[in-house]
């Protein structure tokens, strides 16, 4: 009985998760993306120092397609995109689920400023179809999808936030405490903004600025605080990306962590792989903020702690 | 001694052991920025003096439950500014501050059974039944003609508690009240009947 109620509560949400679904696929559809399915299920997920993969029999359940994605890429399928469920262990929260929807799309021959146009268009397209633009109303504050969206270095955003520069200073503790703390919260109001190049240290599989090597082509998308997308320049370069992978794998070890197998098939399609961007962006967050919900279980049917 | 704990098992509710003293989790936020670490947001408070802090942990680190219990015990009388319970099992008396009980003492009347909580076996404080039934011992007639609805006047109980009751509440009455936010529920029997 009472499950009965709280899903019907959920109605208008679950009803927005539909029309967002729809809406991001009409968008990558006809903009000339292919939509693929990739296993759930790896043998060998991108080693992350950060990210727990849940086991299954022996393999990971994915925290992310991109491995998939970028062996689809190096075979020659240009534009790609791919909506499904990804799990990491552990991660529950009133923005984190362990088991959530993640969005990915990638384009071949382009760099992670073309990423930041299509956030651009892709969001504007949602806020359209829902009804939503301009501007609509979050938690009690106002947000906007026109106009221009500020576009903001990592560094001058801890300069300003948490009056610090995280490029010159290699402190991975500090970092994470002040993001969440200091910079985060004040980001993508009233218009989403774009956090730009990570210090190198926190590259993850994206590639280093040729215009300055001490950052990454990495960015995230915020949104009223709330962060929405995470994508890059990838990194095509072999032997980079293998020496990364172990040195992460060498930091779980330490750390007492599993250490799922290195990624070779991965490995190798990375020699046909001249240039590409990639994006994943959370869509139980998106519906959560265009849907105007308290916190993410409200998004979804039934949350990680659902009963039997 | 509590149980270890990792990170990964805070959450609001909680109760930990810091410094010897016993802290309960009344704010919890879990955060993990872009592909960083998992961060940890707690607001801890102190279970005895009530104080309160903001404290971040990562993953890898330990944390102690308290050791905690709880005990049914009756509660017997005041002697200045203690109070006297009786554990219910073992007949053993106990004693707790008038601080320690807290708001609690405005529904406490002879031989009520309370949850006492122990820390490391010593007392710390109670939890009160939801509903109790007190004496009205005092309260005016209600203005006659004054029947708008809603209406209510003061009253005293018998714990000196005052409260706002209905007009035609009368010296004697034995009220139903609901501990949680300390109003008034219902009459449960009218004076001299």
């Amino acid at each position: 009985m009472m499950e009965r109620m709280v899903l019907a509560a959920k109605r208008p949400y679950l009803e927005m998760r539909s029309r967002i679904l729809h809406g991001l696929r009409l968008f990558f559809v006809s903009r000339g993306f292919l939509e693929v399915q990739t296993p759930v299920r790896t043998p060998a997920p991108a080693p992350e120092r950060h990210i727990d993969p849940v086991e299954s029999e022996g393999w990971f359940l994915n925290t992310s397609p991109e491995l998939y994605m970028k062996r689809l890429l190096a075979a020659g399928y240009l534009r790609i995109f791919q909506m499904g469920p990804v799990f990491r262990k552990g991660e529950r929260g009133s923005r984190h689920h362990p088991e959530f929807t993640l969005l990915e799309w990638y384009r071949a021959g382009d760099d992670y400023t073309a990423l930041k146009d299509d956030c651009r268009e892709l969001l504007r397209f949602l806020c359209r179809e829902l009804g939503r633009y301009p501007e609509f109303t979050f938690r009690g504050t106002p947000l906007r999808v026109d106009g221009p969206w500020p576009d903001v270095t990592v560094r001058h955003a801890f300069l300003r936030y948490a009056g610090w520069d995280p490029v010159e200073e290699d402190d991975p503790d500090r970092f994470d405490l002040d993001l969440v703390e200091k910079v985060e919260p004040r980001l993508g109001f009233p218009t989403p903004l774009f956090l730009s190049d990570y210090p190198r240290r926190e590259a993850a599989l994206a590639r280093i600025k040729p215009s300055d090597p001490t950052v990454a082509e990495r960015f995230e998308l915020y949104w009223a605080g709330i962060e929405l997308a995470n994508g890059f320049s990838e990194l095509t370069d072999r032997r980079e990306q293998e020496e990364r992978f172990l040195e992460t794998l060498r930091q779980r070890r330490e750390a007492g962590l599993a250490t799922p197998p290195l990624p070779r098939r991965f490995l190798e399609s990375l020699d046909h792989l001249d240039q590409a961007a990639g994006i994943a962006l959370g869509v139980d967050r998106l519906v959560m903020i265009l849907s105007d919900a308290p916190d993410l279980d409200q998004v979804v049917a039934f949350p990680p702690e659902h009963e039997p | 001694m509590g149980a270890t704990l990792t990170a990964s098992d805070l959450r609001k509710g909680l109760k930990l052991e810091i410094d010897g003293e016993p802290y309960i989790i009344v704010d919890f936020e879990f955060s993990k920025p872009g592909k960083g670490q998992a961060l940890y947001r707690c607001r801890l408070k102190n279970m005895i003096t009530g104080v309160q802090f903001d404290r971040t942990y990562r993953s890898g680190d330990k944390f102690l439950a308290a050791d905690l219990e709880e005990q049914e015990m009756e509660y017997l009388y005041k002697d200045g500014t203690q109070y006297h319970f009786m554990n219910t099992a073992t007949y053993e008396q106990v004693e707790l501050s008038e601080d320690a009980v807290g708001d609690a003492k405005n529904f406490l009347t002879e031989n009520l059974k309370v949850d006492m909580l122990l820390f490391k076996g010593s007392p710390i404080g109670i939890s009160l039944p939801n509903f109790v039934e007190l004496k009205v011992t005092q309260s005016d007639p209600g203005v006659k003609g004054d029947t708008a609805s809603g209406a209510t006047k003061p009253a005293t109980l018998e714990t000196g508690y005052q409260i706002q009751v209905p007009l035609f509440i009368e010296e004697g009455d034995i009220l139903k009240l609901d501990t949680r936010t300390g109003t008034y529920v219902e009459r449960v029997k009218a004076a001299g009947s």
